[in-house]
């Protein structure tokens, strides 16, 4: 893009993460054993990226586009609920 | 000490001149952190926001780091934005000056030149600036009290216009200048802020429409925001004219990008920015009394570099001084020689240039050290390094 069409000051519309899909930085997978999870939340506060999603009624879930497979909610889970599993 | 009111004639430090101008400019946040010698204007401006006389916020934060920070955060939501610093402080900035140019901010800045430690010193020279030369900041030298006074509104008026939309830098030699107590014309407040106006960026911070600001580049478009800040910055030279001709429009006063003293009748032209300036168009003068030909061109706007002026001013010399109040260790010359010699070149003009280094560290520069450089530079040669200048040796 030539430098007269890019925007003053590198502005650009905020979100642009959601639209972003990090799947492919991830080397293990998050996967949640559903009969051991309490929905405590605590994977959701500690998530580093909004890749925990909550449900009404229903336990959590993992948003696989935006986790980049840290680990830490393995580590946090208060029931073991949580294992990381190797990408195939 | 009470300022006297405005619209009226006072005696001021240049600290406190450039204090009582961010007053009258309708600032909405300063954050600074004081040092010497730049310690009076926060002073002055906290005194003010005490005495109910400034409606401006005041951040007192803990670092010249934070005080940029805190600036280029308040700048985002499109308020105007002031802060001052001198030396280490700058240096600690260095960080945030890019930032602030890489946003595009309108911040403007006063400081107050002071050699950098070790080992420590509070006198001025120029390399604090020097040594951030590069950051995408207008650069403005002042001569004296009044000329930074009006440096200073003038200098909101340019960053805030759309087509330059960089921040500014108003430099003046600590305590030369900032301790320096002169008479001041004070100009009405009410003409100040009609020139001004207020800033209408074109994006600013809001909740209810979130926008990311300096968002990451690749090597696929860094280059162009560069080139971006470089085309605002050359096109700031057009632009600083038409702020100062609206100035001068209520307040009859006018400096020009360069300021030049008998350059058409002169062999020998030194080349000088700063409080010397004057000193030197002093030694001039008294030289041209006595049938000597030689001239003087200040710069006073010194980024973006008026170099066609420059190199047009110059086209009448056999003999350029190009003199440098700071030190470049191991460069050819210093840096405003640099630039001379460029601004030469460009034009093509060959011309032969002596490099002088002087007031190193705050040492005086007098009239009679004029004179003396001026003799040098008619004796030759004038080539090669540049002369340490009153170095004891």
């Amino acid at each position: 893009m030539s430098w007269k069409e890019l925007e003053q000051g590198a502005v650009v519309k905020g979100g642009t993460s959601a639209s972003y899909n990090v799947s492919g930085w991830r080397v293990n997978r998050p996967v949640i054993n559903e009969a051991k999870c309490t929905n405590c939340l605590i994977c959701w506060i500690y998530c580093p990226e909004p890749a925990i999603v909550r449900h009404d009624g229903a336990k959590v879930t993992i948003d696989y586009d935006h986790c980049k497979g840290c680990g830490i909610c393995e580590a946090e889970c208060p029931p073991k609920a949580i294992t990381m599993v190797r990408e195939p | 000490m009470t300022l006297v009111q405005t619209g009226r004639v006072a005696a001021l430090q240049g600290d406190e001149a450039v204090a009582e101008a961010v007053r009258q400019c309708d600032v909405d946040v300063v954050a600074a952190y004081p040092i010497t010698p730049q310690t009076i204007i926060v002073e002055k401006l906290a005194e003010f926001v005490a005495d109910g006389r400034f409606g401006g916020e005041f951040v007192p934060v803990e670092s010249e780091h934070s005080a940029l920070s805190a600036c280029v955060g308040a700048s985002l939501t499109g308020a105007r934005v002031f802060t001052a610093t001198s030396s280490q402080g700058l240096a600690y900035m260095h960080e945030m000056l890019y930032n602030a140019a890489g946003m595009r901010l309108p911040i403007v800045m006063a400081v107050a030149n002071r050699a950098l430690s070790a080992p420590l010193v509070l006198n001025a020279d120029h390399s604090d600036m020097m040594g951030s030369r590069d950051s995408g900041w207008i650069q403005v030298y002042g001569e004296n009290v009044e000329e930074i006074y009006d440096r200073t509104i003038q200098m909101f008026k340019l960053s805030e216009d759309p087509r330059v939309m960089l921040p500014s830098a108003i430099n003046f030699e600590g305590f030369i200048i900032s301790h320096d107590k002169e008479r001041v014309r004070l100009l009405d407040e009410g003409s100040i802020k009609k020139f001004l106006g207020r800033p209408k960026p074109k994006f600013k911070l809001d909740p209810d429409a979130p926008l990311t600001f300096g968002a990451i580049a690749t090597p696929d478009t860094y280059y162009e925001f560069r080139m971006q800040q470089n085309e605002a910055m050359n096109g700031a030279l057009g632009v600083f004219d038409e702020v100062e001709k609206e100035f001068e429009g209520f307040s009859g006063r006018r400096y020009g990008t360069v300021d030049a003293y008998n350059t058409d009748n002169a062999d020998q032209i030194m080349v000088i920015n700063g409080s010397a300036a004057g000193t030197m168009r002093a030694a001039a003068r008294q030289m041209n009394a006595v049938g000597e030909k030689v001239g003087v061109l200040a710069i006073k706007l010194y980024r973006p570099f008026p170099a066609k002026q420059v190199a047009t001013y110059l086209a009448h010399a056999k003999t350029v001084i190009a003199m440098d109040r700071s030190l470049s260790p191991g460069a050819p010359s210093g840096p405003m020689s640099e630039d001379v010699k460029s601004a030469l070149q460009a034009a093509g003009l060959s011309r032969p240039v002596m490099s002088v280094v002087y007031g190193i560290g705050g040492r005086d520069m007098l009239v009679d050290d004029g004179k003396k450089i001026f003799a040098m530079a008619r004796q030759g040669p004038v080539s090669g390094l540049p002369i340490m200048y009153g170095v004891k040796g």
